[in-house]
């Protein structure tokens, strides 16, 4: 799948402006990540930590494509999504170290933070459950006639859970704005796709209920900004659900325990350098005159330190006082 | 001549009206003919003929109530050369085939089963009433909605009253809907949502397909959306296809998000055995979900309780699971007719002021523990009985205070034995009121054992008013 391919040429293509943001967004997720991954080593981040290097074109693409008020949820790869909504990355890595200022207190952790300003709705640890519960948000869009359309994001493992297709069911009945989005990274923790998918296009994958679906080069964040306006046009047109299955690739293991062995070093080089998201969409941006090399660096610059500033706002931060242990419970 | 009975139609009947007669006397009939039209306590159903014959006398006229399963209401001949036909004395059943498209509670139409010699079930139950106004010394807190003095009861089924408490509360707040399978257009698969959907539309009294998993998920969704969802279960046994949800998505999300968040729900529906539905479709949940911090669980017996915990569980801003039942439903108690009757959850209520021991029950066993009462206090003991009513935040303090007064206590509950509703009280209070204690403090409970389908042993599975009353014996030394 080509990345470089160019831009659509409609009224949809993003300016200059955006096509910068992209860049930023995305490097911002990179960076984060990179640092998360640094500061697990250290022993300063716990338990499970799952992270969305090289996915990045997902989350950016479909976030700039929609408007205020739309909601957001997903499993536990969860901290690009965050990022990508505008969560403030010193509360989402002080989540991370378990800390009060975290988003939950230091109570939920890298896989189930939320936002309600934000409108991010988790942050779900049990593959497939943010699916009935990303419909249900959809439902209530309907119900309040707010024109609101939430964007589900599951992985290609979930795409095999039973709920998923108890959603689509309800979904397409109801005709619910809900834009579902596969990030196919090829891999269900260790499991390639071809060993746990029959049907390993996931974009048929509502073929049954009526859904109709497409296939996306998800390395590409223009390609995904261009699938996610007309998907979220098409919801809010009331013509119901929506699949768009982005292929994709995480370069590192399912979580931060996994040695990913399944595969090759070979196999994870190989899109890194043809495909990386992140390098070919600044690679595309200065050739097309867009930005200037030293514009780049200097954006990873600020970037740097935006990502330093919240690992050390997460490692000062103090830890949640011993009271918080019995509030929250119940309201 | 044969004698065609009155058919139970469900596992729960034992009484319907004969709405309509579809055929004559003289009428000659083949298997497959419909008979009568018969209203259960859930539903309309059409009444087969299973033999061919010739319709003799109908013994009970259409549009009669209260018809006793198995009661003779018309005779039939069979044809001519059939002469040797069973005996009559035989009453071998002419029962015919209910022609709804599922049977809801999962058993078939069978024959009536033996009479069950234990308590009445059904909306033919004696009103045992309640006195709503317990006035004890010192009995200030006395957990109830302040009803003013000369407000008019009005006697209501359960299952009345939870459709009103739905009603009531929809029509005050445009966010809450409910949604299950068969809610709508079928008027609930117990009867409990009738008349929903006519008054409030099908955007808010929602029909589901049959996928527990999804719609629950769907609820949780909806509530993260800012509504108020009640979902039905058409069974809580159903329910364990959605358990992940509920307990994972609605009960931990309020502390996963570090109180940003949390989820207005409503689960609710039948809970507990019903009869001769065996092991998958008999299942007492309470101890399940009490088990878990961030729900509330809720199971009333009386009709008040279960409009004024539902009102109040609608109105909640955390998970609420409410447990109804069945067998209940179709019993009658008076409620008061006040504009808002909401009862505080969290709250127990002596039902009964007693001195000698202490009964502790909640949903169908609190009927249980008042007919106990009654044969108790023929033998002289005088027991004060517990209506838990609500098992999550449990009410622990009024248990004690009146195991302090009475020195023994004895917990009722159909759920199983091993880490049930019970073991909590027995373990609360013989660590907080150990030195009152005149005898270990005893648990009655179902049989740890899956419930079998014959009707002798699904008896000796589940805990009887024989067994309370041995069991109170028992502590108070007789």
């Amino acid at each position: 799948m080509a990345s470089a391919k160019p831009a659509p040429q409609s009224e949809q293509s993003p300016g200059a402006d955006l096509q910068k943001k992209f860049y930023h967004d995305m490097l911002l997720i990179r960076r984060f990540e990179e640092k998360a991954g640094q500061l697990y080593g250290m022993g300063l981040i716990g338990g499970f930590c799952h992270l969305y290097i090289g996915q990045e074109a997902v989350v950016v693409g479909m976030q700039a494509a929609l408007k205020k008020g739309d909601q957001i949820i997903t499993a536990y790869r969860d901290h690009g999504h965050m990022l990508a909504t505008g969560m403030d990355p010193k509360g989402v890595m002080a989540e991370l170290t378990g800390r009060s200022t975290g988003y939950s207190k230091g109570k939920g952790g890298s896989m189930h933070m939320f936002s309600v300003e934000q409108n991010f709705y988790g942050g779900h640890g049990i593959v497939g459950a943010q699916v009935p519960i990303g419909t249900g948000l959809a439902f209530s869009n309907k119900y309040k006639k707010n024109g609101a359309v939430c964007v589900t994001y599951f992985g290609d493992g979930a795409a095999n859970q039973g709920q998923v297709y108890e959603s689509f069911n309800m979904a397409e009945l109801w005709k619910l704005p809900v834009i579902y989005v596969i990030e196919n990274n090829q891999y269900a923790m260790g499991t390639s796709v071809e060993r746990s998918s029959a049907e390993t296009d996931f974009s048929k994958r509502g073929a049954s209920f009526n859904i109709p679906g497409e296939q996306v080069d998800g390395m590409d964040v223009e390609a995904v900004y261009a699938a996610g306006q007309k998907a979220a046009q098409y919801c809010r047109e009331g013509k119901g659900p929506i699949i768009l299955e982005m292929k994709t690739y995480r370069y590192r293991g399912h979580s931060m325990s996994d040695p990913a062995k399944y595969r090759t070093r070979e196999e994870v080089q190989e899109v890194r350098e043809k495909r990386d998201p992140i390098e070919h969409y600044g690679a595309r941006m200065t050739e097309h005159g867009t930005v200037k090399e030293e514009d780049l660096k200097a954006m990873d610059k600020d970037i740097r330190s935006i990502v330093n500033t919240a690992a050390e706002f997460a490692q000062e931060s103090p830890e949640p006082a011993a009271e918080e242990l019995y509030t929250d419970v119940l309201a | 001549m044969t004698q065609i009975l009155m058919p139970a139609l469900s596992p729960t009947m034992e009484e319907g009206k004969l709405a309509k007669w579809l055929v004559k006397e003289g009428d000659t009939v083949k298997s497959g003919d419909i008979l009568a039209e018969i209203e259960t306590d859930k539903a309309t159903m059409e009444f087969e003929a299973v033999d061919e014959g010739k319709i003799g006398k109908l013994l009970v006229p259409e549009g009669t109530e209260g018809v006793k399963v198995n009661q003779p209401i018309a005779e039939m001949a069979g044809d001519g050369e059939s002469a040797s036909k069973p005996a009559p004395s035989n009453r071998s059943p002419l029962v015919g085939e209910p022609k709804s498209q599922r049977d809801f509670g999962g058993g078939d139409a069978a024959p009536a089963p033996s009479p069950r010699p234990e308590a009445p079930r059904g909306a033919s139950t004696v009103d045992r009433g309640r006195d709503l106004h317990p006035r004890g010394e010192g009995d200030k807190e006395l957990n109830e909605p302040d009803v003013p003095a000369g407000t008019e009861l009005v006697v209501t089924t359960v299952r009345e009253a939870l459709r009103d408490a739905m009603a009531e509360e929809m029509r005050r707040d445009k966010t809450v809907f409910l949604m299950g399978e068969e809610v709508a257009q079928y008027q609930g698969a117990y009867k409990i949502s009738q008349n929903l959907l006519e008054e409030f539309g099908d955007m808010r009294v929602i029909d589901t397909p049959i996928t527990e998993h999804g719609f629950a998920g769907l609820g949780v969704g909806a509530a993260f959306g800012g509504l108020r969802p009640i979902v039905e279960f058409m069974t809580f046994n159903f329910a364990m296809q959605a358990i992940d949800q509920i307990i994972n998505s609605a009960a931990k999300t309020r502390y996963m998000s570090g109180g940003q968040m949390g989820c207005p729900i409503v689960f609710r529906g039948p809970n507990g055995p019903a009869a001769r539905v065996a092991a998958q479709h008999s299942q007492d949940y309470s101890s399940w979900y009490a088990h878990i911090p961030g729900l509330k669980v809720v199971a009333p017996y009386f009709a008040a309780d279960a409009k004024g915990l539902l009102k109040a569980a609608i109105r909640d801003p955390n998970p609420v699971i409410f447990l109804e039942n069945e067998i209940v439903y179709g019993r009658s108690f008076p409620v008061p007719k006040v504009e808002d009757y909401l009862v505080p959850i969290g709250k127990a209520r002596v039902v009964k002021k007693g001195a000698h021991v202490t009964l502790v029950a909640h949903s169908i066993c609190v009927g249980m523990i008042i007919e106990a009462a009654e044969k108790l206090a023929e033998e002289g003991i005088d027991a004060e009985l517990i209506d838990l009513r609500t098992l999550r935040p449990l009410d622990t303090g009024t248990v004690i205070e009146s195991v302090k007064k009475t020195n023994r206590l004895v917990t009722v509950e159909q759920g199983w034995p091993v880490g049930s509703i019970g073991s909590e009280i027995c373990s609360v209070v013989t660590s907080e009121a150990f030195d009152y204690l005149d005898a270990p403090p005893t648990k009655v409970t179902g049989k740890d054992v899956p419930m079998p389908y014959a009707a002798n042993l699904e008896k000796l599975a589940l805990p009887h008013v024989e067994d309370v009353i041995a069991a109170a014996k028992a502590v108070c030394y007789r």
